[in-house]
């Protein structure tokens, strides 16, 4: 067994969602680099230069880029050697968002419907897995909800095929157009169930920018559903353009004969996200 | 290039911006988002005072990040207009002649902004903290246990800007998109 503190964990977690709110991902910004030369379109490209400028002033002042700082939500694998001391490590994760967030921007509300502000943005949202091995690593995601909000997941019948995950994809961007802030990175979740679906595309949020499906057919959809996308006219901002999205990443899972469960949940142009192992 | 204007808006400038124009505004502008709106919107049902005046006034959708010690205001980019939609029919029929966002407006709040002579301007959301250094002063004027979404008074200067949709019935979204569409 290996022994980890949780106070340990909680000053790490509150030290990288302190971070990546203001310090984009280098693999986006290379994107975004890449993507200024591509985009044809003259507003595509200011929005482009704006948003790095943005990025790099957010960085070297210590602003968060975007007054959305979201709301946290954390990925832990946890080795199944592992043991925690000192506390309860669910109750540290949340010290942890509380610690990072007591200046940056309070976006929770503790009851949808009374939707009065929790005052220190827990709860983090936490999906655990136990995995192999005595290691501990923690993947955080800071979703801004203007493009949580134009998310989709519907369950489907097995006979849409793939031409009805095409369709149902494109009609999400095609309706989300400028609300969910493109330049965006797409996660498509397909099979599962209703409640693992959508974890599936929010897990394909994770990936880095230019990474490709380990399956073929998977990885042909990914280009080919990128192509599609960038297609629409939609472009940086939603000012017109050729660059609506980065990237496109499919996950796909096992699921029942019944049935095509899909999801499709969108990143803005400022994704926060960053992995830390212990 | 963008030209000058500024807030309050009076009638000819409203009248005088065209979809896909950037502007650069100076002058006070009030923030509010979901929560002050249904507030706002409620008072007025109410037939009470309001804390802001509306004619001739913008409206920026806006929950500013907290302020770092010293500076006037955090990162402050714009948030989905389309979630105050419900809300901007009674405050485009009080004489409200400006709003900035991010996003699409419903055919309602579109066909509104014509007959009452408004426009919706975008601001580049994600920009937030380059947006914020146009803002000169921030004071919170009303509903202050709404933390983000307590209203504001903000002075800003050349803050930049593009019209959605202007009071002609000019979309630029919708214009932008046709413009760069390829058949799948």
């Amino acid at each position: 067994m290996r022994t980890i503190e949780v106070a340990e964990v909680r000053k790490k977690v509150g030290e990288l969602l302190r971070h990546s709110a203001h310090s984009l991902p280098e693999d986006y910004l290379e994107a975004m680099r890449r993507a200024r030369v591509e985009e044809q379109s003259p507003s595509g490209q200011e929005v482009i230069e704006i948003l790095l400028e943005n990025a790099s002033y957010a960085e070297a002042e210590t602003v968060p880029t975007c007054q959305d700082t979201g709301m946290a939500i954390l990925f832990v694998e946890v080795g199944q050697e592992v043991r925690f001391s000192g506390g309860e490590i669910g109750a540290a994760l949340q010290d942890a968002t509380r610690d990072a967030y007591s200046d940056l921007r309070k976006s929770v509300v503790s009851d949808p419907l009374l939707r009065v502000n929790s005052g220190d943005n827990t709860p983090a949202l936490i999906h655990w897995e136990i995995v192999a091995g005595d290691g501990l690593r923690i993947s955080t995601l800071q979703k801004g909800f203007g493009a949580e909000l134009m998310s989709r997941v519907q369950m489907f019948p097995p006979a849409i095929g793939e031409e009805g995950v095409y369709d149902f994809v494109l009609e999400t961007i095609e309706t989300a157009g400028p609300n969910a802030c493109p330049p965006l990175i797409v996660g498509v979740g397909i099979g599962g169930s209703l409640d693992t679906v959508g974890l599936a595309a929010k897990k394909a949020l994770l990936r880095p920018i230019g990474s490709v499906s380990e399956a073929p057919h998977v990885a042909k959809m990914e280009g080919e559903l990128l192509d599609a996308i960038n297609g629409l006219g939609i472009g940086p901002q939603g000012l017109g353009g050729f660059v609506t999205a980065l990237a496109v990443h499919v996950e796909v899972l096992a699921t029942h004969i019944a049935a095509l469960p899909l999801a499709v949940n969108l990143n803005c142009s400022a994704p926060r996200r960053a992995t830390l192992e212990l | 290039m963008s030209r000058t204007v500024c807030a309050p808006l009076d009638e000819e400038t409203v009248r005088s911006l065209r979809a896909g124009d950037r502007v650069a505004m100076t002058g006070r502008i009030y923030t509010a988002r979901d929560a002050a709106h249904k507030r706002l919107v409620e008072a007025m049902e109410r037939g009470e005072d309001l804390p802001l005046p509306l004619a001739g006034q913008v409206i920026y959708y806006v929950g500013p990040a907290p302020a770092k010690p010293g500076a006037v205001i955090g990162p402050a980019g714009p948030t989905t207009s389309g979630r105050m939609d419900p809300y901007t029919l009674p405050l485009l029929e009080r004489g409200v002649a400006g709003l900035i966002g991010k996003g699409s407006r419903s055919e309602e709040v579109k066909a509104a902004l014509v007959r009452h002579g408004a426009v919706y301007f975008g601001a580049i959301a994600g920009a937030s903290a380059l947006l914020a250094r146009q803002i000169r002063s921030s004071r919170v004027i009303a509903y202050p246990d709404l933390l983000s979404e307590a209203v504001r008074e903000l002075e800003v200067e050349a803050f930049p800007l593009f019209v959605v949709n202007d009071c002609h019935g000019g979309d630029a979204y919708q214009a932008a998109r046709e413009a760069y569409r390829r058949v799948r």
